[in-house]
């Protein structure tokens, strides 16, 4: 399983940046977005790959840290909240610059210095 | 009831944001009566601290109750009191510029601007790792509304990338954070430090790794150098007031960094990597930004590089890690930070009389007030510059003197270039603005009274540092010999640092398999 997982993370970490590096806002954000996956299960990896193993004292021999699970809770709001943010503001840049470049210069005359 | 009060940096400016927000039929006038009030609230509570701590008092608090290795605590050293106090200072100058009218162009500015303050004030106060992340997010939330506040082409998108980099960077602080709390099993700084310090092995290699990690977020925040190019384009794009209180922003990482590096990775196999990188990254962002303030062409942009030389020069002083050199660049903070604020302000105001020119540096109309402006922006541009009768020269002397043997070398040319620098491209702009204009019709715009008092309240900073000298270089240094002895702090929250300890390390041992 911990091959698995890691791999899964590697995997989403790395598709992450490369279209974190493109330059045209859409792939930069499904980027952000899967970054930000692979950051929460990596996160939530934290307190230990058990199956098994509800959170809850009592409920089973070794219950798993509750504490990634609710650090992972908090990094998912953000997470989306963020990435509403930028959603609308790339929409608004899309129409403030005319192009969804990052730079906000590509086919337009080089004036957004 | 007296140790609640703790909770107020962070409690004023939430209850008077969320209050801000909802008065939307109260006219402008009294929303800016509550925003100006708001922060002389937080001047003085962070002044009330200050004077708590400055007998060498350490303060904590457990929110909801919750004790220290599982709660999150709240605390207030020496260190934390004075970044309160400076934020507090420069939030009032920025609201008092902010009230002459650009608090109108767009929707809310001062219920945000209070919500950074939420999250500046949080992160400075907070005991707790991940308490530090939801402050710094809450933070750069505020701030990327507050950049892009009025809108506009330049703004938006500036405010894109900066918006890009920094969800990026939180990735990052997670995955440190992720990555320490695995190999430690606790969030509270405090109890990382002394789980810290009895680790070995592969455990301990985890931890510099996390360790090394989280120093690049901060460094990020901060704008060390290869990190800082979002930072010229952002600043030079936000509204004045905005960029002036981003003048803060920098030294939220810097102050992270110096607290996990003084308090839980001191005495482990990170610090020897964590201070050598800070030293050269430090020098070379100095001598980068020095070319840079030479380079740049805008007033707004010459700013943005005279910030950069100041983070430069405070992350190397934190590398010399000696109690003199930190103790002088603490009292080279508070200086620097409200200057460049003000300048940022003063910016603003001269390009508001010069037209369509604005702040480029080239030559423009004349300006209305030439004297009133030409006189602020001499001691500013003095005061930026580190030259004598301000504090600017003090700061740097006393980091100076800090240096020993080596580091000498580097450190002393490096920092006075960086001056000579700053030195030359202020009077270029000032001649420009002051003595190259046209003959002519003069323009309109002039300096209505919140402008001047905000700029000057930052403004008064550098003769009045110099004036109390003597008690606040006394603090700082106290403060530098708090931070040398993290252990300090961690036997003062948990009561009984040694039976605690050995529990400690079963937790630990234990996380792996059966947490």
């Amino acid at each position: 399983m911990e091959a698995l997982f890691s791999l899964v993370v590697g995997v989403l970490t790395a598709s992450g940046i490369y279209l974190l590096l493109r330059g045209r806002t859409f792939p930069v954000i499904i980027g952000l977005a899967l970054l930000g996956y692979a950051v929460n299960l990596f996160l939530f990896s934290t307190g230990g790959l058990n199956t098994h193993a509800a959170a809850v004292i009592g409920e089973s021999l070794s219950p798993s840290d509750p504490l990634p699970q609710a650090l992972v809770l908090t990094a998912i709001v953000i997470g989306f909240a963020m990435t509403a943010f930028v959603v609308i503001l790339a929409i608004r840049a899309r129409s403030e610059l005319g192009s969804d470049h990052v730079d906000g210069q590509s086919g337009e005359s080089g004036d957004a210095k | 009831m007296i140790q609640h009060l703790i909770t107020l940096p962070v409690l004023i400016p939430l209850v008077g944001a969320i209050g801000l927000l909802l008065a939307t039929g109260a006219g402008d006038p009294r929303r800016r009566q509550v925003a100006i009030g708001l922060c002389l609230i937080q001047v003085l509570v962070g002044a009330w601290l200050l004077v708590q701590a400055a007998g060498g008092e350490l303060t904590f608090y457990a929110l909801g109750n919750w004790q220290a290795p599982f709660g999150i605590v709240l605390m207030v050293d020496r260190l934390s009191a004075l970044m309160l106090v400076l934020t507090a200072t420069l939030s009032l100058g920025c609201v008092l510029f902010a009230c002459a009218g650009e608090d109108t162009r767009g929707s809310h500015f001062h219920a945000l601007f209070q919500l950074q303050l939420v999250g500046l004030n949080g992160a400075f106060l907070t005991g707790d790792l991940f308490n530090l992340f939801v402050f710094f997010e809450i933070t750069l939330l505020a701030s990327y509304a507050l950049m892009m506040h009025g809108g506009g082409k330049e703004r938006i998108g500036a405010g894109l990338q900066y918006v890009v980099l920094n969800v990026a960077g939180s990735a990052l602080f997670v995955v440190a954070l992720g990555v320490l709390y695995g190999a430690t099993g606790t969030l509270n700084m405090a109890d990382m430090a002394r789980r810290v310090a009895v680790m070995s092995g592969d455990q301990a290699a985890l931890v510099t790794a996390g360790a090394l990690l989280l120093i690049v977020v901060f460094s990020l925040k901060a704008a060390l150098l290869p990190l800082y190019f979002w930072l010229p384009r952002t600043y030079a794009a936000a509204p004045a007031p905005v960029a002036a209180l981003f003048a803060i922003m920098t030294k939220l990482g810097l102050y992270a960094i110096l607290r996990v590096q003084s308090l839980i990775f001191v005495d482990t196999p990170a610090a020897e990597p964590i201070t050598t990188w800070l030293w050269w990254t430090g020098l070379a962002t100095i001598a980068l930004a020095g070319a840079g303030v030479l380079a740049a062409r805008d007033l707004r942009n010459l700013v943005a590089y005279l910030v950069l030389v100041s983070v430069g020069t405070l992350l190397a002083g934190l590398a010399l890690g000696t109690v003199e050199a930190v103790g002088a660049l603490l009292y080279y903070l508070p200086h620097t930070t409200l200057v460049c604020g003000a300048l940022y302000l003063i910016a603003e105001l001269i390009g508001q009389q010069r037209g369509k020119a604005g702040t480029r540096l080239v030559r423009g109309r004349r300006l209305l007030q030439r004297h009133l402006l030409g006189g602020m922006f001499l001691v500013a541009a003095v005061a930026v510059a580190g030259l004598p009768p301000l504090a600017g020269a003090l700061g740097k002397l006393l980091l100076m003197q800090a240096a020993e043997g080596a580091t000498r070398l580097w450190l002393w040319p490096l920092l006075l270039l960086a001056g000579l620098c700053a030195l030359i491209a202020m009077s270029r702009a000032g001649s420009v603005f002051f003595w190259a204009s046209y003959k002519g019709e003069m323009s309109s715009g002039r300096v209505s009274r919140p402008q001047l008092a905000g700029v000057l309240w930052l403004l008064a900073s550098a003769p009045l540092l110099v004036g109390f000298a003597g008690p606040v270089s006394d603090y700082t240094r106290a403060t530098a010999e708090q931070l040398a002895e993290p252990q300090g702090m961690v036997s003062q929250l948990f009561d009984d640092p040694a039976a605690r300890v050995s529990g400690g390390i079963t937790v630990t041992a234990s996380q792996g398999e059966t947490p």
